[in-house]
Protein backbone atom coordinates (compact mmCIF):
# COMPACT_ATOMS: atom_id res chain seq x y z
CA UNK A 1 0.00 0.00 0.00
CA UNK A 2 1.37 3.43 -0.88
CA UNK A 3 2.13 6.02 1.82
CA UNK A 4 -0.28 8.38 0.25
CA UNK A 5 -2.89 7.94 -2.43
CA UNK A 6 -4.89 10.69 -3.98
CA UNK A 7 -7.72 9.79 -6.29
CA UNK A 8 -9.72 12.06 -8.52
CA UNK A 9 -9.10 15.09 -6.30
CA UNK A 10 -10.73 18.43 -7.02
CA UNK A 11 -10.03 21.62 -5.11
CA UNK A 12 -11.85 24.92 -5.42
CA UNK A 13 -10.97 28.09 -3.53
CA UNK A 14 -13.24 31.10 -3.59
CA UNK A 15 -15.27 29.64 -6.43
CA UNK A 16 -12.22 29.07 -8.61
CA UNK A 17 -11.10 25.65 -9.58
CA UNK A 18 -7.50 25.24 -8.38
CA UNK A 19 -6.93 21.54 -8.93
CA UNK A 20 -8.88 18.95 -10.87
CA UNK A 21 -8.64 15.23 -11.60
CA UNK A 22 -5.55 14.74 -9.48
CA UNK A 23 -4.40 11.15 -9.14
CA UNK A 24 -1.17 10.77 -7.27
CA UNK A 25 0.39 7.90 -5.36
CA UNK A 26 3.56 8.07 -3.35
CA UNK A 27 5.44 5.03 -2.17
CA UNK A 28 7.92 4.71 0.65
CA UNK A 29 11.39 5.98 -0.22
CA UNK A 30 10.32 7.69 -3.42
CA UNK A 31 11.40 11.20 -4.41
CA UNK A 32 8.66 12.91 -6.36
CA UNK A 33 8.91 16.46 -7.62
CA UNK A 34 6.04 18.73 -8.55
CA UNK A 35 6.85 21.20 -11.25
CA UNK A 36 4.57 23.67 -12.93
CA UNK A 37 4.14 27.35 -13.66
CA UNK A 38 3.13 29.89 -11.00
CA UNK A 39 -0.46 29.45 -9.90
CA UNK A 40 -0.63 25.88 -11.13
CA UNK A 41 -1.71 24.59 -7.71
CA UNK A 42 1.53 23.03 -6.49
CA UNK A 43 1.47 24.59 -3.02
CA UNK A 44 -2.26 23.97 -2.77
CA UNK A 45 -1.69 20.29 -3.41
CA UNK A 46 0.82 20.15 -0.55
CA UNK A 47 -1.62 21.99 1.68
CA UNK A 48 -4.33 19.47 0.83
CA UNK A 49 -1.97 16.70 1.89
CA UNK A 50 -1.28 18.26 5.30
CA UNK A 51 -5.01 18.88 5.75
CA UNK A 52 -4.99 22.68 5.51
CA UNK A 53 -7.25 22.72 2.46
CA UNK A 54 -10.36 20.60 2.13
CA UNK A 55 -10.87 19.06 -1.30
CA UNK A 56 -14.20 19.71 -3.00
CA UNK A 57 -14.27 16.16 -4.30
CA UNK A 58 -12.08 13.11 -4.41
CA UNK A 59 -10.20 10.98 -1.97
CA UNK A 60 -6.98 11.30 -0.05
CA UNK A 61 -5.81 8.29 1.89
CA UNK A 62 -2.77 8.40 4.14
CA UNK A 63 -1.13 5.32 5.51
CA UNK A 64 -2.10 4.64 9.12
CA UNK A 65 0.09 6.70 11.47
CA UNK A 66 1.85 8.56 8.69
CA UNK A 67 4.29 11.16 10.03
CA UNK A 68 4.68 14.18 7.82
CA UNK A 69 7.61 16.58 7.85
CA UNK A 70 6.68 19.87 6.25
CA UNK A 71 9.01 22.64 5.14
CA UNK A 72 6.97 25.68 4.12
CA UNK A 73 7.93 28.15 1.43
CA UNK A 74 8.60 30.77 4.06
CA UNK A 75 7.91 31.33 7.71
CA UNK A 76 6.93 34.78 8.95
CA UNK A 77 7.46 34.97 12.70
CA UNK A 78 6.03 37.97 14.46
CA UNK A 79 8.89 40.03 15.94
CA UNK A 80 7.03 40.18 19.25
CA UNK A 81 7.57 36.44 19.68
CA UNK A 82 10.96 35.68 21.25
CA UNK A 83 12.14 32.29 20.03
CA UNK A 84 15.54 30.66 20.06
CA UNK A 85 16.44 28.09 17.45
CA UNK A 86 16.60 25.44 20.17
CA UNK A 87 13.09 26.28 21.36
CA UNK A 88 11.82 26.24 17.79
CA UNK A 89 13.29 22.80 17.14
CA UNK A 90 11.53 21.60 20.30
CA UNK A 91 8.11 22.46 18.90
CA UNK A 92 5.78 20.70 19.18
CA UNK A 93 7.78 17.88 20.81
CA UNK A 94 10.93 18.17 22.90
CA UNK A 95 14.17 16.47 21.95
CA UNK A 96 17.39 16.01 23.88
CA UNK A 97 20.06 18.65 23.37
CA UNK A 98 22.36 16.02 21.88
CA UNK A 99 19.78 15.27 19.20
CA UNK A 100 19.32 18.98 18.52
CA UNK A 101 23.05 19.58 18.19
CA UNK A 102 23.30 16.70 15.78
CA UNK A 103 20.37 18.00 13.73
CA UNK A 104 21.96 21.44 13.39
CA UNK A 105 25.28 19.93 12.39
CA UNK A 106 23.60 17.85 9.72
CA UNK A 107 21.81 20.93 8.49
CA UNK A 108 25.16 22.67 8.13
CA UNK A 109 24.38 25.37 10.69
CA UNK A 110 26.06 24.32 13.94
CA UNK A 111 26.25 26.88 16.72
CA UNK A 112 22.97 28.62 15.94
CA UNK A 113 21.21 26.93 18.86
CA UNK A 114 20.82 30.05 21.00
CA UNK A 115 20.19 32.50 18.14
CA UNK A 116 16.82 34.18 17.77
CA UNK A 117 14.86 32.76 14.84
CA UNK A 118 13.97 36.29 13.70
CA UNK A 119 17.69 37.12 13.39
CA UNK A 120 18.41 34.30 10.97
CA UNK A 121 19.03 34.88 7.29
CA UNK A 122 16.61 33.34 4.81
CA UNK A 123 19.01 30.56 4.01
CA UNK A 124 19.72 29.74 7.65
CA UNK A 125 16.01 29.67 8.42
CA UNK A 126 15.40 27.30 5.52
CA UNK A 127 18.04 24.91 6.87
CA UNK A 128 16.57 25.13 10.37
CA UNK A 129 13.11 24.39 8.99
CA UNK A 130 14.44 21.28 7.30
CA UNK A 131 16.26 20.23 10.47
CA UNK A 132 13.05 20.62 12.43
CA UNK A 133 11.05 18.60 9.93
CA UNK A 134 13.63 15.80 10.07
CA UNK A 135 13.62 15.62 13.88
CA UNK A 136 10.19 14.02 13.72
CA UNK A 137 11.64 11.19 11.59
CA UNK A 138 8.97 11.64 8.95
CA UNK A 139 7.67 8.95 6.61
CA UNK A 140 6.89 11.65 4.10
CA UNK A 141 8.80 14.88 3.71
CA UNK A 142 6.97 17.74 1.99
CA UNK A 143 9.13 20.57 0.68
CA UNK A 144 7.49 23.67 -0.75
CA UNK A 145 10.17 25.45 -2.76
CA UNK A 146 12.37 24.86 0.23
CA UNK A 147 15.55 26.14 -1.38
CA UNK A 148 14.18 29.63 -1.90
CA UNK A 149 16.68 32.10 -0.50
CA UNK A 150 19.52 29.61 -0.41
CA UNK A 151 22.68 30.45 -2.28
CA UNK A 152 24.10 28.08 -4.81
CA UNK A 153 26.20 26.19 -2.31
CA UNK A 154 23.29 26.07 0.12
CA UNK A 155 20.99 24.61 -2.51
CA UNK A 156 23.50 21.90 -3.36
CA UNK A 157 23.94 21.09 0.35
CA UNK A 158 20.20 21.04 0.81
CA UNK A 159 19.58 18.45 -1.88
CA UNK A 160 22.56 16.42 -0.74
CA UNK A 161 21.00 16.30 2.70
CA UNK A 162 17.65 15.29 1.27
CA UNK A 163 19.28 12.39 -0.54
CA UNK A 164 21.12 11.35 2.63
CA UNK A 165 17.91 11.53 4.61
CA UNK A 166 16.10 9.39 2.13
CA UNK A 167 18.88 6.81 2.31
CA UNK A 168 18.98 6.79 6.11
CA UNK A 169 15.34 7.24 7.06
CA UNK A 170 13.87 5.69 3.96
CA UNK A 171 11.28 8.43 3.84
CA UNK A 172 9.47 9.54 0.76
CA UNK A 173 9.94 13.10 -0.45
CA UNK A 174 7.39 15.20 -2.28
CA UNK A 175 8.79 18.57 -3.27
CA UNK A 176 7.77 21.60 -5.22
CA UNK A 177 10.67 23.06 -7.10
CA UNK A 178 11.50 25.48 -9.86
CA UNK A 179 15.08 24.36 -10.11
CA UNK A 180 14.54 22.08 -13.03
CA UNK A 181 18.16 20.98 -13.32
CA UNK A 182 18.29 19.73 -9.72
CA UNK A 183 14.83 18.25 -10.00
CA UNK A 184 15.86 16.18 -12.93
CA UNK A 185 18.92 14.91 -11.13
CA UNK A 186 17.43 14.00 -7.79
CA UNK A 187 13.90 12.83 -8.55
CA UNK A 188 12.63 9.34 -9.18
CA UNK A 189 9.49 10.79 -10.64
CA UNK A 190 8.47 14.20 -11.88
CA UNK A 191 4.87 15.35 -11.87
CA UNK A 192 4.10 18.25 -14.13
CA UNK A 193 1.15 20.17 -12.75
CA UNK A 194 -0.93 22.85 -14.33
CA UNK A 195 -4.24 22.65 -12.47
CA UNK A 196 -4.41 19.06 -13.62
CA UNK A 197 -1.53 16.63 -13.97
CA UNK A 198 -0.18 17.23 -17.47
CA UNK A 199 2.28 14.39 -17.40
CA UNK A 200 4.24 12.35 -14.92
CA UNK A 201 6.98 9.77 -15.00
CA UNK A 202 10.73 9.52 -14.88
CA UNK A 203 12.52 12.82 -15.49
CA UNK A 204 13.59 11.67 -18.96
CA UNK A 205 10.06 10.82 -19.98
CA UNK A 206 8.59 14.02 -18.66
CA UNK A 207 11.15 16.20 -20.39
CA UNK A 208 10.49 14.42 -23.64
CA UNK A 209 6.72 14.79 -23.38
CA UNK A 210 4.94 17.43 -25.46
CA UNK A 211 2.98 18.65 -22.39
CA UNK A 212 6.20 19.53 -20.58
CA UNK A 213 7.71 21.23 -23.58
CA UNK A 214 4.54 23.19 -24.05
CA UNK A 215 4.85 24.54 -20.53
CA UNK A 216 8.56 25.04 -20.16
CA UNK A 217 9.86 25.19 -23.71
CA UNK A 218 11.90 22.56 -25.47
CA UNK A 219 15.16 24.28 -24.56
CA UNK A 220 15.02 23.13 -20.96
CA UNK A 221 15.63 19.60 -22.14
CA UNK A 222 19.31 20.49 -22.44
CA UNK A 223 19.49 21.07 -18.71
CA UNK A 224 18.79 17.41 -18.20
CA UNK A 225 21.43 16.31 -20.65
CA UNK A 226 24.06 18.50 -19.03
CA UNK A 227 23.21 17.59 -15.49
CA UNK A 228 23.02 13.91 -16.11
CA UNK A 229 26.79 13.75 -16.52
CA UNK A 230 27.84 16.90 -14.72
CA UNK A 231 27.21 16.05 -11.07
CA UNK A 232 30.38 17.40 -9.57
CA UNK A 233 30.97 20.29 -11.92
CA UNK A 234 28.18 22.47 -10.76
CA UNK A 235 29.75 25.75 -11.77
CA UNK A 236 30.40 24.66 -15.28
CA UNK A 237 26.89 23.39 -15.74
CA UNK A 238 25.42 26.41 -14.05
CA UNK A 239 27.05 28.67 -16.56
CA UNK A 240 25.94 26.66 -19.54
CA UNK A 241 22.47 25.60 -18.46
CA UNK A 242 20.05 27.45 -20.71
CA UNK A 243 16.65 29.12 -20.21
CA UNK A 244 14.77 28.56 -16.92
CA UNK A 245 17.51 26.71 -15.12
CA UNK A 246 19.99 29.29 -16.28
CA UNK A 247 17.98 32.22 -15.04
CA UNK A 248 17.58 30.83 -11.54
CA UNK A 249 21.22 29.95 -11.39
CA UNK A 250 22.55 33.28 -12.38
CA UNK A 251 20.66 34.81 -9.49
CA UNK A 252 22.03 32.25 -7.10
CA UNK A 253 25.59 32.87 -8.22
CA UNK A 254 25.29 36.57 -7.64
CA UNK A 255 24.10 35.87 -4.11
CA UNK A 256 26.98 33.53 -3.44
CA UNK B 1 -6.59 37.39 56.70
CA UNK B 2 -9.19 37.32 53.90
CA UNK B 3 -11.30 39.61 56.06
CA UNK B 4 -9.08 42.49 55.09
CA UNK B 5 -10.41 44.07 51.89
CA UNK B 6 -6.92 45.18 50.88
CA UNK B 7 -5.61 41.62 51.10
CA UNK B 8 -8.55 40.41 49.01
CA UNK B 9 -7.91 43.14 46.47
CA UNK B 10 -4.22 42.26 46.25
CA UNK B 11 -5.01 38.57 45.81
CA UNK B 12 -7.59 39.34 43.12
CA UNK B 13 -5.12 41.54 41.25
CA UNK B 14 -2.43 38.91 41.59
CA UNK B 15 -4.68 36.21 40.20
CA UNK B 16 -5.80 38.25 37.24
CA UNK B 17 -2.21 39.18 36.43
CA UNK B 18 -1.29 35.50 36.52
CA UNK B 19 -4.04 34.47 34.09
CA UNK B 20 -3.54 37.50 31.87
CA UNK B 21 0.18 36.81 31.35
CA UNK B 22 0.08 33.74 29.08
CA UNK B 23 -3.07 34.89 27.34
CA UNK B 24 -1.73 38.42 26.90
CA UNK B 25 1.41 37.03 25.28
CA UNK B 26 -0.69 35.13 22.75
CA UNK B 27 -2.80 38.23 22.13
CA UNK B 28 0.42 40.12 21.32
CA UNK B 29 2.05 37.34 19.26
CA UNK B 30 -1.07 36.70 17.22
CA UNK B 31 -1.93 40.38 16.84
CA UNK B 32 -5.26 39.94 18.52
CA UNK B 33 -5.26 43.18 20.51
CA UNK B 34 -8.51 44.35 19.00
CA UNK B 35 -9.94 40.91 19.52
CA UNK B 36 -9.29 41.31 23.24
CA UNK B 37 -10.87 44.73 23.17
CA UNK B 38 -14.04 43.53 21.48
CA UNK B 39 -14.41 40.67 23.93
CA UNK B 40 -13.79 42.88 26.93
CA UNK B 41 -16.18 45.59 25.81
CA UNK B 42 -18.89 43.01 25.33
CA UNK B 43 -18.66 42.48 29.09
CA UNK B 44 -20.80 45.58 29.68
CA UNK B 45 -23.53 44.01 27.61
CA UNK B 46 -23.13 40.92 29.79
CA UNK B 47 -23.46 43.04 32.93
CA UNK B 48 -26.68 44.60 31.63
CA UNK B 49 -28.17 41.25 30.67
CA UNK B 50 -27.35 39.61 33.96
CA UNK B 51 -28.88 42.51 35.91
CA UNK B 52 -31.95 42.31 33.69
CA UNK B 53 -32.31 38.58 34.25
CA UNK B 54 -31.07 38.89 37.83
CA UNK B 55 -28.42 36.20 37.39
CA UNK B 56 -24.83 36.41 38.58
CA UNK B 57 -22.85 39.13 36.86
CA UNK B 58 -19.92 36.78 36.51
CA UNK B 59 -22.02 34.27 34.55
CA UNK B 60 -23.57 36.96 32.37
CA UNK B 61 -20.21 38.43 31.47
CA UNK B 62 -18.75 34.99 30.81
CA UNK B 63 -21.55 34.01 28.43
CA UNK B 64 -21.65 37.27 26.48
CA UNK B 65 -17.85 37.47 26.23
CA UNK B 66 -17.75 33.89 25.04
CA UNK B 67 -20.37 34.64 22.38
CA UNK B 68 -18.49 37.72 21.26
CA UNK B 69 -15.13 35.97 21.15
CA UNK B 70 -16.60 33.05 19.22
CA UNK B 71 -18.32 35.37 16.77
CA UNK B 72 -15.11 37.29 16.18
CA UNK B 73 -12.99 34.19 15.67
CA UNK B 74 -15.58 32.73 13.30
CA UNK B 75 -15.60 35.90 11.23
CA UNK B 76 -11.82 36.20 11.25
CA UNK B 77 -11.44 33.19 8.96
CA UNK B 78 -13.67 34.60 6.25
CA UNK B 79 -11.68 37.38 4.75
CA UNK B 80 -13.44 40.38 6.26
CA UNK B 81 -11.41 43.52 6.86
CA UNK B 82 -10.75 42.48 10.41
CA UNK B 83 -9.65 45.72 12.03
CA UNK B 84 -12.72 47.56 10.77
CA UNK B 85 -15.05 44.77 11.76
CA UNK B 86 -13.52 44.45 15.21
CA UNK B 87 -13.68 48.20 15.70
CA UNK B 88 -17.35 48.10 14.83
CA UNK B 89 -18.06 45.18 17.15
CA UNK B 90 -16.00 46.38 20.10
CA UNK B 91 -17.61 49.77 20.27
CA UNK B 92 -21.14 48.74 19.41
CA UNK B 93 -21.02 46.04 22.11
CA UNK B 94 -19.99 48.74 24.55
CA UNK B 95 -22.64 51.17 23.35
CA UNK B 96 -25.43 48.59 23.40
CA UNK B 97 -24.34 47.56 26.86
CA UNK B 98 -24.45 51.12 28.15
CA UNK B 99 -27.86 51.72 26.61
CA UNK B 100 -29.16 48.43 28.00
CA UNK B 101 -27.97 49.33 31.50
CA UNK B 102 -29.79 52.68 31.29
CA UNK B 103 -33.08 50.79 30.81
CA UNK B 104 -32.63 49.20 34.21
CA UNK B 105 -34.41 52.00 36.01
CA UNK B 106 -35.48 49.77 38.89
CA UNK B 107 -31.98 48.84 39.97
CA UNK B 108 -29.39 51.31 41.04
CA UNK B 109 -26.34 50.38 39.02
CA UNK B 110 -22.93 51.73 39.68
CA UNK B 111 -21.79 51.68 36.08
CA UNK B 112 -18.38 53.04 36.95
CA UNK B 113 -17.67 49.87 38.92
CA UNK B 114 -18.08 47.80 35.77
CA UNK B 115 -16.37 50.19 33.40
CA UNK B 116 -13.31 50.81 35.56
CA UNK B 117 -13.44 47.97 38.05
CA UNK B 118 -13.91 47.97 41.78
CA UNK B 119 -11.10 45.88 43.11
CA UNK B 120 -11.57 47.13 46.66
CA UNK B 121 -15.07 45.65 46.71
CA UNK B 122 -13.91 42.11 45.94
CA UNK B 123 -15.85 39.84 48.28
CA UNK B 124 -14.61 36.44 49.48
CA UNK B 125 -16.99 34.68 47.06
CA UNK B 126 -15.63 36.83 44.20
CA UNK B 127 -12.17 35.74 45.21
CA UNK B 128 -13.24 32.11 44.96
CA UNK B 129 -14.61 32.70 41.45
CA UNK B 130 -11.43 34.48 40.44
CA UNK B 131 -9.34 31.59 41.78
CA UNK B 132 -11.36 29.05 39.79
CA UNK B 133 -11.12 31.17 36.63
CA UNK B 134 -7.38 31.68 37.01
CA UNK B 135 -6.75 27.98 37.63
CA UNK B 136 -8.87 27.12 34.60
CA UNK B 137 -7.03 29.50 32.28
CA UNK B 138 -3.54 28.69 33.54
CA UNK B 139 -4.32 24.97 33.41
CA UNK B 140 -5.72 25.19 29.89
CA UNK B 141 -2.74 27.22 28.67
CA UNK B 142 -0.27 24.86 30.31
CA UNK B 143 -1.97 21.81 28.86
CA UNK B 144 -2.13 23.16 25.28
CA UNK B 145 1.11 25.15 25.50
CA UNK B 146 3.16 23.44 22.79
CA UNK B 147 0.24 23.13 20.41
CA UNK B 148 -0.77 26.75 20.96
CA UNK B 149 2.75 27.93 20.33
CA UNK B 150 3.13 25.85 17.17
CA UNK B 151 -0.22 27.06 15.83
CA UNK B 152 0.82 30.64 16.59
CA UNK B 153 4.04 30.24 14.61
CA UNK B 154 2.38 28.93 11.50
CA UNK B 155 -0.98 27.26 10.92
CA UNK B 156 0.34 24.92 8.23
CA UNK B 157 3.35 23.91 10.30
CA UNK B 158 0.93 23.02 13.09
CA UNK B 159 -1.34 21.06 10.78
CA UNK B 160 1.55 19.03 9.42
CA UNK B 161 2.35 18.03 13.02
CA UNK B 162 -1.23 16.91 13.57
CA UNK B 163 -2.33 20.01 15.49
CA UNK B 164 -5.63 21.63 14.53
CA UNK B 165 -5.08 25.42 14.61
CA UNK B 166 -8.84 26.01 14.84
CA UNK B 167 -9.04 23.99 18.02
CA UNK B 168 -6.17 25.97 19.52
CA UNK B 169 -7.91 29.19 18.54
CA UNK B 170 -10.94 27.93 20.42
CA UNK B 171 -8.78 27.38 23.52
CA UNK B 172 -7.65 30.99 23.33
CA UNK B 173 -11.20 32.22 22.76
CA UNK B 174 -12.47 30.35 25.79
CA UNK B 175 -9.59 31.55 27.95
CA UNK B 176 -10.14 35.12 26.85
CA UNK B 177 -13.79 35.00 27.88
CA UNK B 178 -12.86 33.59 31.28
CA UNK B 179 -10.17 36.22 31.84
CA UNK B 180 -12.61 38.98 30.91
CA UNK B 181 -15.22 37.65 33.31
CA UNK B 182 -12.64 37.43 36.06
CA UNK B 183 -11.03 40.79 35.40
CA UNK B 184 -14.15 42.95 35.12
CA UNK B 185 -14.19 43.32 38.88
CA UNK B 186 -10.48 44.18 39.00
CA UNK B 187 -9.84 46.69 36.22
CA UNK B 188 -13.22 47.03 34.54
CA UNK B 189 -14.35 46.32 31.00
CA UNK B 190 -12.61 49.29 29.45
CA UNK B 191 -9.14 48.43 30.71
CA UNK B 192 -8.98 44.63 30.53
CA UNK B 193 -7.22 44.65 27.19
CA UNK B 194 -4.58 46.92 28.72
CA UNK B 195 -3.88 44.36 31.42
CA UNK B 196 -3.47 41.71 28.73
CA UNK B 197 -1.24 43.62 26.36
CA UNK B 198 0.89 46.02 28.37
CA UNK B 199 2.66 43.53 30.66
CA UNK B 200 3.43 41.27 27.69
CA UNK B 201 4.72 44.19 25.65
CA UNK B 202 6.84 45.42 28.57
CA UNK B 203 8.34 41.95 28.99
CA UNK B 204 9.22 41.42 25.32
CA UNK B 205 12.63 43.19 25.07
CA UNK B 206 14.17 41.12 27.87
CA UNK B 207 13.17 37.65 26.76
CA UNK B 208 14.71 35.06 24.51
CA UNK B 209 12.02 32.38 24.78
CA UNK B 210 8.22 32.46 24.87
CA UNK B 211 8.17 30.93 28.35
CA UNK B 212 10.44 33.64 29.73
CA UNK B 213 8.15 36.27 28.26
CA UNK B 214 5.11 34.77 29.97
CA UNK B 215 6.91 34.64 33.33
CA UNK B 216 8.15 38.20 33.06
CA UNK B 217 4.71 39.40 31.89
CA UNK B 218 3.24 37.78 35.00
CA UNK B 219 5.80 39.60 37.15
CA UNK B 220 5.07 42.94 35.46
CA UNK B 221 1.32 42.33 35.79
CA UNK B 222 1.57 41.39 39.44
CA UNK B 223 3.80 44.38 40.18
CA UNK B 224 1.31 46.66 38.41
CA UNK B 225 -1.73 45.38 40.28
CA UNK B 226 -0.17 45.35 43.74
CA UNK B 227 1.75 48.58 43.12
CA UNK B 228 -1.32 50.21 41.59
CA UNK B 229 -3.35 49.24 44.62
CA UNK B 230 -0.79 50.86 46.88
CA UNK B 231 -0.52 53.97 44.69
CA UNK B 232 -4.30 54.36 44.52
CA UNK B 233 -4.36 54.26 48.32
CA UNK B 234 -1.64 56.91 48.60
CA UNK B 235 -2.99 59.30 45.98
CA UNK B 236 -6.66 58.51 46.49
CA UNK B 237 -7.15 57.68 42.79
CA UNK B 238 -9.47 55.10 41.16
CA UNK B 239 -7.76 51.72 41.53
CA UNK B 240 -8.32 50.14 38.08
CA UNK B 241 -6.93 53.05 36.07
CA UNK B 242 -4.06 53.45 38.54
CA UNK B 243 -3.08 49.80 37.95
CA UNK B 244 -3.05 50.35 34.19
CA UNK B 245 -1.09 53.60 34.61
CA UNK B 246 1.57 51.76 36.55
CA UNK B 247 1.73 49.03 33.88
CA UNK B 248 2.14 51.76 31.26
CA UNK B 249 4.97 53.35 33.24
CA UNK B 250 6.69 49.97 33.45
CA UNK B 251 6.25 49.59 29.68
CA UNK B 252 7.86 52.97 29.02
CA UNK B 253 10.75 52.09 31.35
CA UNK B 254 11.21 48.76 29.61
CA UNK B 255 11.21 50.37 26.15
CA UNK B 256 13.72 52.95 27.36
CA UNK B 257 16.06 50.33 28.77
CA UNK B 258 15.73 48.28 25.58
CA UNK B 259 16.58 51.34 23.49
CA UNK B 260 19.57 52.09 25.70
CA UNK B 261 20.76 48.50 25.37
CA UNK B 262 20.56 48.70 21.58
CA UNK B 263 22.34 52.07 21.47
CA UNK B 264 25.12 50.75 23.67
CA UNK B 265 25.44 47.60 21.60
CA UNK B 266 25.61 49.37 18.23
CA UNK B 267 28.74 51.57 18.57
CA UNK B 268 30.66 48.55 19.83
CA UNK B 269 29.56 46.52 16.83
CA UNK B 270 30.49 49.22 14.31
CA UNK B 271 33.92 49.78 15.83
CA UNK B 272 34.47 46.04 15.55
CA UNK B 273 33.65 46.30 11.89
CA UNK B 274 36.18 49.08 11.41
CA UNK B 275 38.96 47.16 13.03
Amino acid sequence: MPLLSIDDLHVALGGHCILENIDLHIDRGEVVTLIGPNGSGKSTLLRVIIGAVQPARGQLVREQGLTIGYVPQRLAIDPTLPLTVARFLNLPRRHSSRVLRQALEQAGVPGLMQHQVTDLSGGQLQRILLARALLEKPDLLLLDEATQGLDYRGTADFYRQIEAVRRELGCAVLMVSHELHVVMRTSDRVVCLNRHICCQGTPERVVASPAYQGLFGAGTGDALALYRHGHDHDHFTAASAPSTADASHQGANVNA
Amino acid sequence: MLDDFLVRAALAGFGVALAAAPLGCFVVWRRMAYFGDATAHAAILGVALSLLLSTSVFAGVLVVSLLMATLVSLLSGRGYAMDTLLGVMAHSALAFGLVAVSFLSGVRVDLMAYLFGDILAVAPQDLALIAVGVLLVVGLMGWRWSALLTATLDADLARASGIDPKREQLVLTLSLAVVVAVAVKVVGALLIAALLIIPAAAARPFCRTPEAMVLLAAVVGAASTTGGLQAAYWFDTPTGPTIVCLAAVLFVLSSFVALLKRKLARPAASSDALR
